[in-house]
């Protein structure tokens, strides 16, 4: 199967700085839930900038639904098609208010205003979150700006979602709220998290980042199916 | 930082169109600002308290408004008598204030207030995402209506960032003085608010570049011309003509298009 992301040997340095990302391959099929691990400052982000275009890759290849990718303009086709929920919510919410964001989106896609006020509507509806339509984005709770960032991408229908960090700074209920939300969803996902119980109720395999190299840790649910009380803490929990 | 409360309210004057009342308070504001006498001032501020009054605002609000522009007009009060040319009214310590400069602080006051309370009752009565679309359909340049729609989004986060590196500094037992170390903390703040806001408007940028972003902003407003608009827009009109009307006649606007110049167009 045609994968939607295939990445060959790719490189990324910030200019006069470190090398983030060295010969690193890495591809997603459609259909798949890819998990991806890593601590702080192994260059997750940074690999999910390069993906969409936001950072140019200095070496190697990066192809979008079998296209490579070589100007903005190969990536800004390619954007429409791959919803990205930025780890900072207040990054992506600009609107003075929740509708205008969520339609912002089909706006652009070219939708009109009707079509694009009746779409963001539906996608908020779907998610439960229709009672904020009208509510002003600075007023939101921290979980309500993580579900609405989510409906802002949700509503262009895309075939692929990157999700960076999307329980960090949630609590539980929120988590699992937004847990169950990506498990009803039937789409290509590659979500970033520094969270194993996370990713391994959300995904199916996931790979581990670690100094600008990918590692392939292997199946989720085959990793985290027991529970048992860890000799330094009294919590049960899950690797 | 805005609180907007005059915004979300019911009154006749809430449900007005927010384009006619943006075109409206502009226009009110310009024929009170260019009136010449003190017909024009007075009927101007008969109006604008019905407009408040109909607006339905709390007047221990509106008044609040009012204070800091009548703090100014009390330096007019102070300067402007003692400074201008003309016949004596009274002396105070061998200063004599003249009637002409006693009349113009009289005219700038009444117009500074009828036109506060214009724009109170017109302007904030809107929240400042209505103003932005109606800014908008009103072919407003676009960069500045962005410039307001992304500010007001915006000014909260880099509030609550203020106060965030406002706490951690107070967390490690800063006090404010007169001195070269306070000078420098907050010159160090500042400039890591100004690094923090250029990070964040490039991390909105690319959002909005994911979500296809090309330059054209879509306004997604919901603006419905009622029946009662057009009453709104007659009665308007009637206020800006009634005005105009006066204005010609006892000096001001008359004057200038007989070819006079103005008295004092303050």
């Amino acid at each position: 199967m045609q994968p939607i992301i295939e990445l060959k040997n790719v490189c990324f340095a910030y200019p006069g700085g470190r090398k983030v990302l060295e010969n690193l391959n890495f591809e997603i099929t459609s259909g798949k839930k890819v998990g991806l691990i890593g601590s702080n400052g192994s260059g997750k982000t940074t690999l999910l900038h390069v993906i969409m275009g936001l950072l140019p890759a200095t070496g190697g290849q990066v192809r979008l639904f079998g296209e490579e990718m070589l100007k903005e303009k190969d990536f800004a086709r390619a954007r429409r098609r791959i919803g990205f929920v930025f780890q900072n919510a207040d990054d992506q919410l600009f609107s003075p208010t929740v509708i205008e964001d969520v339609a912002f989106g089909p706006l652009n896609l070219g939708k009109t205003k009707e079509q694009a006020r009746e779409i963001a509507r539906n996608t908020l509806e779907s998610l439960g979150l229709a009672a904020l339509e009208n509510r002003v984005a600075y007023r939101l709770s921290g979980g309500e700006k993580r579900m609405v960032a989510l409906a802002t991408v949700l509503a262009m229908d895309p075939d692929m979602l990157i999700l960076d960090e999307p329980t960090t700074g949630l609590d539980e209920v929120t988590g699992h709220r937004i847990t169950h939300l990506i498990n009803s969803i039937d789409k290509t996902c590659l979500i970033v998290s520094h969270e194993y119980e996370f990713l391994s109720q959300t995904t199916e395999v996931f790979y581990g980042m670690e100094g600008g190299l990918l590692k392939y840790l292997g199946d989720s649910q085959a990793l985290h199916t027991h529970t048992h009380i860890h000799t330094a803490g009294a919590m049960p929990h899950k690797h | 930082m805005i609180s907007e409360e005059l915004a979300f309210r019911d009154s006749p004057v809430h449900r007005i169109d927010p384009r006619v009342r943006l075109v409206f308070a502009l226009l009110l504001c310009f024929a009170t600002a260019l009136s010449g006498s003190f017909a024009a001032p007075l009927l101007a501020l008969g109006s604008a308290m019905g407009l408040i009054v109909l607006s339905c605002l709390p007047l221990s609000a509106v008044a609040r408004r009012l204070v800091p522009v009548n703090i100014f007009m009390l330096f007019l009060w102070l300067v402007l008598p003692f400074t201008h040319v003309g016949e004596p009214a009274f002396t105070v310590m061998s200063l004599a204030a003249s009637k002409p400069g006693i009349e113009i602080a009289a005219l700038v006051t009444l117009k500074a207030n009828a036109i506060v309370l214009f724009m109170v009752a017109l302007v904030s009565t809107m929240s400042v995402a209505a103003l932005g679309h109606a800014a908008h359909r009103l072919y407003f340049p676009q960069k500045l209506v962005h410039l307001l729609l992304l500010t007001y989004r915006y000014v909260f986060v880099l509030e609550s960032e203020y106060r965030q590196l406002v706490r951690a500094a107070k967390m490690r037992s800063f006090v404010p003085a007169s001195n070269l170390h306070t000078y420098k903390t907050y010159s160090y703040l500042a400039g890591m608010l100004l690094v923090r806001a250029h990070a964040r408007a490039r991390r909105v940028h690319q959002a909005m570049v994911c979500r296809g972003f090309s330059g054209v902003y879509h306004c997604l407003d919901s603006f419905a011309f009622r029946k009662a608009d057009l009453a709104w827009i007659a009665l308007l009109s009637l206020f800006l003509l009634a005005m105009a009307g006066v204005s010609f006649n006892y000096g001001g606007l008359g004057d200038f298009f007989r070819g006079q110049a103005l008295p004092f167009a303050g």
